[in-house]
């Protein structure tokens, strides 16, 4: 396959009459780890939700693996490979940490899920000790944790990462951006992350965007945005975490 | 005592086949949070359903074994409501998901009316009475019990099993619940959201179905408007309960059956309606969300 692994190409999203996307471009290519930084409401969850068609764009086109998934459903998009750990974690707050996940296996029918499982917990070893708690009873931390190793489970092509490291200790977001870049070295997956914290999320990945009111204003490498006075001001400042 | 553990015995069987249509209610509330009031009726089809494979059964087949007609009974109900409350799913209420609350209510009194009405016209509105299928009464120590009762009881017990292991141990089962707690999410995890809830429709249907044979095997008879007491008196266990629980459907089913046979033994017949109502009232006073319901707030 040629091209990028997702297009995202002249993209309008709308909660009723309010346009919250106006024409988004973006590309990620297979292999790479891609960020996604702005200010509140600039619509970056608006973008990881209209790749997942929930809501659907009204004007322009999702291109993934060369398919055109713009008016796919739900379900269908998830099932090319395409997770998403999303905003607010959505753990399902009355099934166990471990039904959560076998939720995120549900795609192959729980067939990988031993092995897999061991991965995760690996990753986040407070999740093993918690298995049989409810969702619902975690602590912010642990539903963010929770949250993207369910997507995790999915074995996905594409993760998409809505602020991970929410709410979440800076030892353990330095965990977690350690295992993207480990799963994204070791596995060649692909990540397209949004993050709060850009300083963080720009030296981790390869690629960044930033968006303002709905479209994007800048692209570059990592490097390139984190030495760029305008982001340094709008989104660095206050210094490196 | 004799006398008391009778009446139990009773409100037992009664209480089973109120608990078996209690979930249907309860399983379509969880799942997309409406009362679908067509209910009632899809169990009075199944009871329509099985005296209909009975007149058939038996005019083909002289002589066919009991056990062998009930089950074929019950069978061709499932099949029949289930394919019925699929059919109103897919066409009635789906359009209206994300429309304003009380259109999908609305839709599924119209949805009663509609059914209830198809079998007046269609199979006249009389009462219709099946003969005795098994009478057999046994004496356990002065209490009788007869095997209807038996057989009520047990395949409740059987399926209400069958079911809990659906809802709690298999894949489906998560879907279901997890449909439930997050639409969204469950479909960003590749859940057919749409193909759950008419999952959750036909084994809703089925269970009514199946409840609706028990009751025409029981009294004997079935007609039109058996849908509206029995279906409201499920309902009302299905609140009692605390809408939402499949436990609290069940224990719902059974405290209901119980008042009711305690009540027309001890005090008035005429009024034992009145006095199940009445506890409904007294326990959503003091527990709104019902026996098993869990409160509205939770952490997230
Ligand atoms: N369901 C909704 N209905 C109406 N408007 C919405 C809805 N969701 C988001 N919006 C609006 O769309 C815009 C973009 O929101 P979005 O959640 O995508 O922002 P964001 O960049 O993720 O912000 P944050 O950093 O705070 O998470 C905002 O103005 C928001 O108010
Ligand atoms: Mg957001």
């Amino acid at each position: 396959m040629s091209g990028p692994l997702l297009q995202v190409k002249s993209v309008e999203t709308y909660y009723g009459n309010i346009r919250a996307l106006g024409g988004v471009d973006v590309e990620v290519n297979s292999g790479e780890i891609v960020c996604l930084i702005g200010a509140n409401g600039a619509g970056k969850s608006t973008l990881m939700m209209t790749i997942c068609g929930s809501p659907q764009a009204r004007a322009g086109s999702v291109i993934f693996e060369g398919q055109d998934i713009t008016r796919m459903p739900t379900h269908e998009i998830a099932r090319l490979r395409i997770a998403q750990s999303p905003e607010g974690r959505r753990i399902f707050p009355r099934m166990t940490v471990f039904e959560n996940l076998q939720m995120g296996a549900s795609l192959d029918n729980l067939k990988y899920f031993d092995e897999d499982v061991e991965k995760i917990f690996t990753l986040f070893p407070r999740l093993k000790e918690r298995q049989m708690q409810r969702g619902g009873t975690l602590s912010g931390g642990e539903q963010q944790m929770l949250s993207i190793g369910r997507a995790l489970m999915a074995r996905p092509k594409l993760l998409l990462l809505d602020e991970p490291s929410l709410g979440l200790a800076p030892l353990i977001v330095k965990g977690i951006f350690e295992a993207i870049k480990k799963l994204n070295k070791e596995q060649g997956l692909t990540v397209f992350l949004v993050e709060q914290n850009a300083f963080g999320a720009l030296k981790l990945s390869d690629r960044g965007y930033v968006m303002v009111n709905g479209q994007v204003t800048m692209s570059g490498s990592g490097k390139e945005l984190l030495a760029n006075p305008e982001v340094r001001s709008a989104y660095l400042e206050g210094g490196r975490h | 005592m004799q006398y008391f553990v009778q009446q139990l015995v009773n409100g037992l069987t009664l209480g089973s086949i109120y608990g078996m249509i209690a979930i249907g209610y309860t399983m379509v509330y969880g799942i997309i949070g409406m009362i679908n009031f067509a209910h009632g009726d899809i169990f009075m089809l199944g009871g329509f359903a099985a005296l209909i494979v009975f007149l058939v059964l038996t005019s083909l087949f002289a002589g066919v074994p009991v056990v062998l007609a009930l089950l074929v009974m019950m069978i061709v109900a499932m099949l029949t409501a289930a394919l019925w409350n699929w059919t109103i799913e897919k066409v009635a209420y789906r359009p209206l998901r994300g429309s304003f609350r009380l259109a999908p209510l609305i839709t599924a009194i119209g949805m009663s009316i509609a059914l209830s009405n198809f079998i007046q016209v269609t199979q006249g509105p009389r009462n219709k009475p099946i003969p005795p299928l098994v009478s057999s009464v046994y004496d356990v120590f002065g209490i009788s019990i007869s095997l209807k009762q038996i057989i009520i009881i047990a395949v409740t017990a059987i399926l209400l099993t069958i079911f809990w292991y659906i809802v709690n141990k298999t894949p489906l089962g998560r879907a279901q619940r997890a449909t439930e707690q997050d639409r969204k999410m469950a479909a960003l995890l590749g859940i057919d959201v749409d193909r759950t809830i008419s999952v959750t429709f036909i084994m809703g249907a089925a269970l009514a179905a199946v409840a609706g044979t028990m009751y025409l095997m029981y009294y004997g008879v079935v007609v039109f408007t058996d849908g509206f007491i029995p279906g409201v008196k499920a309902f009302t266990a299905a609140v009692l309960g605390g809408i939402g629980s499949l436990p609290g459907a069940v224990l719902g089913g059974l405290l209901i059956g119980l008042i009711e046979s305690l009540w027309s033994a001890y005090f008035s017949i005429d009024y034992k309606d009145v006095a199940t109502f009445s506890i409904l009232a007294i326990v959503l006073i003091f527990k709104p969300s019902g026996i098993l319901g869990r409160p509205e707030v939770e952490k997230v």
